[in-house]
């Protein structure tokens, strides 16, 4: 059960991180390197994302045998 | 009891989702996509059983296999298209959560075509020619 929340927490923690780097690159003034670490941050969430809602209908599938 | 942990975990989520929500709404988003997925696979086991259950009694009362196949097909076809709605809902996107919602209802008449047109045919077998 705890690695399911702490999945959870991880991607909390990468948010957090990321609205971080985001606010300290904007006050040293690089602009468009902040756009670029959310980014960043944005697709490595999503990737994970992606995988885990993959698994959940590959669940769904074999458990309401569906053929098409 | 599973309960309680499933009711901790959505506790816990939807805390960090207001925790992440001003800076990036887009890891909110994230989490309670997560969290739903995390909350189905904790009744997973049940559901299973249950159609082991009705399975089991299915082929105990000898019913045609196609039936139950159907049902449990339109069963899943409705679970994952709410899933959909409701997220795409939680995301602000109402019309996006009624599209979902109205392809579901298609598919699922679809999948029930054959079992309509039996259950015309046996009435009709009952009516005296």
């Amino acid at each position: 059960m705890y690695q399911e929340a702490a999945v959870l927490f991880q991607i909390a923690g990468i948010g957090i991180i990321v609205a971080m780097i985001h606010t300290i690159l904007k006050q040293m003034g690089k602009e468009e390197y902040a756009q670029f670490a959310s980014l960043i941050g944005f697709i490595i969430v999503l990737i994970f994302v992606v995988n885990s809602i993959s698994d959940f209908f590959q669940q769904i599938k074999s458990v309401f045998l569906f053929q098409g | 009891m599973v309960i309680i942990q499933i009711v901790t975990i959505a506790i816990v989520a939807s805390l960090l989702v207001l925790l992440v929500k001003e800076q990036q709404p887009i890891f909110a988003f994230v989490i309670t996509i997560l969290t739903g997925v995390i909350l189905f696979f904790f009744i997973i086991e049940s559901v299973t059983e249950v159609i082991d259950l009705i399975r089991s009694l299915s082929k105990k009362a000898n019913i045609n296999e196609m039936y139950l196949e159907t049902i449990l097909q339109i069963i899943g076809i409705s679970y994952i298209a709410e899933f959909g709605s409701q997220l795409t809902k939680d995301a602000g996107l109402a019309s996006v959560a009624a599209k979902i919602e109205l392809a579901g209802k298609i598919f699922i008449i679809v999948l029930a075509v054959p079992i309509l047109t039996a259950v015309v045919e046996t009435i009709l077998n009952f009516l005296p020619q």
